[in-house]
């Protein structure tokens, strides 16, 4: 048997990234099985890109990038709701647009500023070593009001998900739900950015809530199931990107996805 | 009002366009306590339109429309509503007795968690469509014809004076459309529920309504289960054979 190398959490930085991760399982846990009961994977993969513009410019700033990469992904999220709700755009369209435009201002921004190759690399692969305290900070409050908002409009939202014609009909503010719905989505992308990175958000977001709605048939259960998941995948990667001294963000994806086909393989 | 009969739904001149175009064109109908009605046309018709201006979703663009003598967004949660073929998630992780919950919204309000009384209302709402056995099933494990009946469920479940189905037996198989319209029927009679079932099947509801229109942008109606031939013939805006006097009444299309 190999020993956990568990001293590694002696050192700060390691325990800034185990809270980072865990807080982030929570968030994914949560707000990802509403993104793939509502099939809104794509929306959110281009949200986490157009985040980057923002991230990009409280960069070059020199202020905090991600509390930036926060207001950019919320404007994106009102924005695709509202080109593709008024203008003759669809969605998807829409979102393909955003996801770019977010993406070039992003690299533009970076190369205006200093140390732009190491720094671009983590926020497209994930860098949860360099989370600082004030991350911790920032990540804990947005998971805290996420679950608030999905504590208390938890009937609303499964109206939503399920059937949101008919929610709609029974005077469900529809439109109102969708946008509070992305704009959760939105905080809890830039999170998981600081995680594994731009590129693969998405796959951390719908990973562990696909395998537990493999396996388990109430929705509370679902996510209490992909929140656990969501953890070991976090705990399991840092600690073996940290033994074989290979980058986080890949690790933690790769344990998730592994998981994933196995599970998918194993049926039911 | 002269009759002893509660007024239900009263519309009067209503006119809807959507885009320039007429999707409603002088549409007045009237309906009282314990009718039930069926609503034939031909397909983009304004059926769904109707009911949506029932449910105060559509704005008229001129016209009254009363429900229980009320603004309809007013009278709302004494509505219940079964839309056009629920698109749902097969495997979404729901039980039955969850989906009927959510007819309990327009009670409950916002923010506001379920309580004691709405489940209790739930599982009677089931019990009543007879599918109270089968409660504690995901909605994906039921039969086409069982989600119907757990849609009504959910529509019944706020105990609602009139009823608006938007062609609730698309995709059930005929055994269970019998059952489904008997059920209706029942409903109708033991609740005094005011029933407005949309349906392109003339032939399939005949026997059980107690009142037809036929709408295709202007609505033909007689306040009664009787429809000329020259009425159809305008709705349909094709030669159809109509067989009035038999039981059940019977719309033919010719065959090209």
């Amino acid at each position: 048997m190999i020993e956990l190398p568990l001293d590694i959490f002696q050192y700060e930085f390691m325990r800034s990234a185990l809270a980072a991760g865990l807080a982030a399982s929570v968030l994914c846990g949560v707000i990802g099985i509403y993104v793939i009961l509502n099939r809104i994977v794509f929306i959110s993969d281009g949200i986490a890109h157009a985040a980057f513009g923002g991230i990009g410019l409280g960069y070059f700033l020199g202020l905090d990038p991600l509390a930036f990469g926060v207001c950019s992904a919320l404007v994106t999220a009102a924005g695709i709701g509202m080109v593709s709700s008024r203008q003759r755009v669809s969605e998807d369209t829409a979102i393909g647009v955003f996801l770019a435009t977010g993406m070039a201002l992003g690299i533009m921004f970076m190369s205006l500023s200093k140390g732009y190759a190491r720094d671009l690399y983590g926020y497209l692969f994930g860098d949860i070593l360099a989370v600082t305290r004030s991350d911790v900070l920032l990540i804990l409050a947005l998971t805290s009001v996420v679950l608030i908002v999905v504590y208390l409009l938890y009937k609303e939202f499964l109206i939503l998900s399920f059937d949101p014609v008919y929610g709609e009909a029974m005077g469900l503010p529809v439109q109102s739900l969708r946008l509070l719905l992305l704009c959760m989505v939105a905080s809890s992308v830039v999170v998981l950015i600081k995680i594994v990175g731009i590129i693969m958000v998405i796959a951390l977001l719908t990973i562990p809530g696909a395998i537990s709605r493999q396996r388990l048939k109430s929705l509370p259960g679902i996510m209490a199931g992909s929140v656990l998941l969501g953890s070991i995948f976090v705990f399991v990667g840092l600690i073996v990107s940290y033994l074989l001294d290979v980058p986080s963000g890949a690790t933690i994806i790769l344990t998730a996805s592994l998981a994933f086909f196995i599970s998918t393989l194993a049926g039911r | 009002m002269i009759d002893s009969a509660k007024v239900i739904v009263f519309i009067k001149g209503l006119w809807v366009t959507r885009e320039g175009h007429p999707v409603l064109e002088n549409v007045s109908l009237d309906l009282k306590e314990g009718d039930f009605l069926g609503l034939i046309g031909p397909n983009g018709g304004g059926k769904s339109t109707l009911l949506k201006v029932m449910l105060g979703l559509i704005k008229p663009d001129r016209g009254e429309v009363k429900i229980f003598g009320l603004e309809p967004k007013a009278a709302r949660s004494r509505v219940g509503y079964m839309p056009q073929k629920t698109l749902f998630d097969q495997s979404f992780p729901i039980k039955a007795i969850d989906v009927v919950l959510m007819g309990r919204y327009p009670r409950t309000g916002f923010l506001r968690p379920y309580g004691q009384a709405d489940r209790e209302a739930s599982r009677r709402a089931l019990e009543a469509v007879g599918m109270k056995d089968l409660a504690d099933r995901e909605i994906g494990a039921l039969s086409g014809g069982e989600q119907q009946r757990v849609f009504v469920a959910r529509a019944l479940v706020s105990e609602p004076e009139l009823l608006l189905l938007d062609e609730p037996t698309a995709g059930v198989d005929a055994a269970q459309q019998t059952e489904f319209y008997d059920l209706l029927c029942r409903l109708n009679r033991k609740l005094g529920i005011t029933i407005v079932l949309v349906s392109h099947d003339v032939t399939a509801i005949s026997q059980y309504v107690n009142k037809i229109a036929c709408l295709n942008q202007r609505l033909y109606y007689h306040g009664s289960k009787e429809l000329t031939a020259e009425d159809i013939e305008k709705a349909y805006g094709c030669p159809v054979e109509l067989i009035a006097h038999g039981t059940p009444h019977r719309v033919l299309r010719k065959h090209d």
